[in-house]
């Protein structure tokens, strides 16, 4: 019993680890869609916050010192969100197929990216960056017993940052007034304009979230996992965390709880040869794990998952 | 201005926009963009053997922009093309290596197992679609990653415990002693021949047979076909399957041709996500496939002469192959601005 004990120790931290970054870009998943617009994006946009944010960090860490992790999460977001303007752009004003226009944002992320890469330090990936995303002990929470090492000890800051962002959101998005606009805006836009909610102001709003949280999932993740930036840095975690959006009903807690699971089972497929039961198991079958869960959820085995009702339309106004 | 021109006028427009504000991308981060440029000429028809590459370059592109068109003609959006690719690229250079037959059976063989392998690959989401009504965009995309997961344990199992298979028997191979002595010994091969077959079939499916009717009426009109008596199911997987074939046959030209085996991969070939342009270029058409394949081919092989002739990093022609996209997803205000300049001058 220790055995697994000891297993899980040793994994339920790496699959936090994993999951941190695509809760971020699975609640920015949640923003967007809720509004009506299809984010394929978010892959594009965690690749621009990866690279954002481990190139700030290597050009300030002397100036930052201790806070530069952080303060490059802050300036990802920032540009991330930027970003995401012309996904906002292109789907809400110009009518563009939402879908084709977040692959145009997805090629041109990682585009632009390894190009200013090469550009400023002429190879194809950058050096290693020396401040990582500090680990805490969380004080009290962490003498619990079983639970305390499982989930208190030693766990990156951008995790619980995570944590707080789900449950913010998930206040925001079912607590507030513009909570409410957001989902009547992705539910029923023409209804929404008749009671005087401005369809695409609020859309708007909703992409740029979704650019910034994506964003910080990516600095979180290269900050956390590569510690520089590549072409293979984000490699499917943007798809992923579409994957728990929808696996999570576009709900942020359901996301955070799909997101998790997915950390897990990457963690278990990067550590299975370590582990005594799973040895026997090939470890492509954990890769797939994510991807197959995400088709079976959306066939409605596991309950039908059914998006926002006017999800991908543009709001033409005066048009039925 | 007549619908036609329009339609002609927003994918050139697309294309210039691109080049533009790639020029402005190099000359904000201090390169010469008219060097850049010529050197991307250079790369594409430099020579005999950078021609040759380029219509290498291009064969592929042809099938990858194929698959993601029929699909948008039934009003499919088939995004899995990159996984149809690389399930076809590993079954083309499995049968090619394993087995030992006369060229004229084993090449076919090879060539049907890579279309069939694609087929499957559509064909999950295609039945999705048809019977749950689940959106085929995200079960293409996992099935994307599903794909590119399995083949690289499966690669390993074939190369026990190795990075790539082995190389395929000359009785499967494309490769082309001709064409590559044509063109200065580049790799050229007859995958070309194989495409524009395709286009030819495309072509065909689409505009002479009934199967093509019903599927174009699926794309225009799903319950006008459903009254009409045709069965939108059946067009659906039919479509996607099709679809797949093509993207499969796509990897064949790689497995086939170009490399005669195939390696693990860290992530995506980027050739089906490219045919998504392609297809968009070509306002999904056969001919337009043909055009806006030969467009990205020949960009992307060119781009491999610009570090060493005007040392820009070669991504600038992936963000230029971006930003067309870009705009031509935008389409609908290029459409209206050019609307607009037409009755200011039938004003005048």
């Amino acid at each position: 019993m220790s055995g697994f004990l000891d297993i899980l120790y040793f994994i339920v931290p790496i699959s936090i680890a994993y999951a941190a970054p695509l809760i971020f870009t699975a609640i920015g998943g949640v923003f967007s869609e809720r509004s009506g617009v299809i984010n394929i994006g978010l892959e594009g946009l965690m690749v621009m916050g990866a690279f954002v944010g481990i190139v700030f960090n290597l050009f300030f860490v002397d100036t930052f010192g201790d806070w530069t992790p952080w303060v490059s999460i802050l300036v990802a977001m920032l540009v991330s969100a930027i970003f995401s303007l012309m996904h906002a752009v292109a789907s809400i004003s110009f009518r563009a197929d939402q879908v084709v226009s977040g692959v145009a944002i997805n090629l041109l992320g990682i585009a632009i990216a390894l190009f200013s890469v090469k550009m400023i330090y002429g190879k194809g990936q950058t050096d290693f960056i020396q401040e990582k995303i500090p680990r805490f002990n969380i004080p009290f929470l962490q003498d619990i017993p079983v639970i305390g090492p499982m989930f208190f000890k030693s766990v990156y800051g951008s995790s619980i940052l995570a944590v707080a962002i789900a449950i913010l959101a998930w206040f925001i998005i079912f607590k507030t007034p513009f909570g409410l606009r957001l989902r009547s805006v992705g539910e029923h836009p023409m209804a929404a304009d008749t009671m005087g909610i401005k369809v695409n102001r609020i859309r708007y709003i909703a992409v740029i979230i979704s650019g910034g949280l994506a964003g910080m999932g990516g600095a979180v993740y290269a900050q956390t996992m590569t510690n520089d930036f590549g072409h293979a840095t984000i490699n499917g975690q943007g798809f992923m965390a579409l994957a728990a959006m929808i696996f999570g009903k576009w709900h942020p807690i359901g996301a955070m709880g799909a997101a998790l699971f997915f950390g897990f089972a990457q963690a278990l497929a990067i550590s299975s040869s370590g582990i005594p039961f799973m040895q026997n198991v090939p470890s492509v079958f954990l890769y797939i794990l994510p991807y197959a869960l995400t088709i079976i959820a959306l066939a409605g085995f596991i309950g039908k998952a059914n998006g926002p009702k006017a999800l991908g339309d543009p709001y033409i106004k005066g048009s039925r | 201005m007549s619908n036609r021109l329009i339609n002609v006028l927003v994918p050139v427009i697309s294309i210039i926009l691109g080049l533009l504000v790639g020029a402005v991308v190099m000359l904000v981060s201090g390169y010469d963009p008219i060097a850049g440029y010529i050197a991307l000429w250079n790369g594409i028809f430099g020579d005999s053997y950078a021609i040759g590459e380029t219509i290498r370059q291009i064969s592929p592109y042809i099938l990858a922009g194929l698959a993601v068109a029929f699909a948008f003609r039934t009003g499919l959006f088939n995004i899995g093309v990159e996984g149809q690719l690389i399930v076809g690229w590993f079954a083309a250079a499995y049968v090619g290596m394993a087995f030992e037959l006369p060229k004229i059976i084993h090449l076919p063989l090879a060539l049907l197992a890579a279309a069939a392998a694609g087929a499957i690959w559509g064909l999950i989401p295609g039945l999705l679609k048809a019977t749950l009504k689940v959106h085929e965009v995200i079960v293409t995309i996992m099935m994307n990653y599903i794909a590119l997961h399995l083949v690289n344990a499966l690669i390993k199992v074939v190369a026990k415990g190795g990075f790539k298979t082995d190389k395929i028997q000359d009785t499967a191979s494309l490769r082309s002693d001709f064409l590559s002595e044509l063109t200065d010994f580049s790799t050229l091969h007859y995958g070309i021949f194989v495409a524009l077959f395709m286009v030819f079939i495309m072509w065909f499916i689409l505009e002479r047979m009934k199967l093509g009717y019903e599927l174009k009426s699926v794309g225009f009109n799903e319950n006008a076909a459903q009254y009409a008596g045709m069965s939108v199911k059946k067009n659906i997987v039919m479509a996607m399957v099709i679809s797949g074939a093509f993207a499969g046959l796509g990897g064949a030209m790689e497995a086939l041709g170009t490399f005669g085996n195939m390696s693990t991969r860290a992530g995506f070939t980027g050739i089906g996500f490219d045919g998504i342009a392609v297809a968009l270029l070509g306002a999904n058409t056969p001919l337009g496939v043909v055009f806006g394949a030969s467009l990205f081919g020949s960009l992307k092989y060119g781009a491999n002469n610009m570090p060493n002739a005007a040392n820009i990093p070669i991504e600038i022609v992936s963000i230029v192959i971006a930003l067309i996209i870009f705009f031509v997803a935008c389409g609908y205000i290029i459409r209206v601005g050019l609307q607009r300049i037409g009755k200011n001058k039938e004003a005048k």
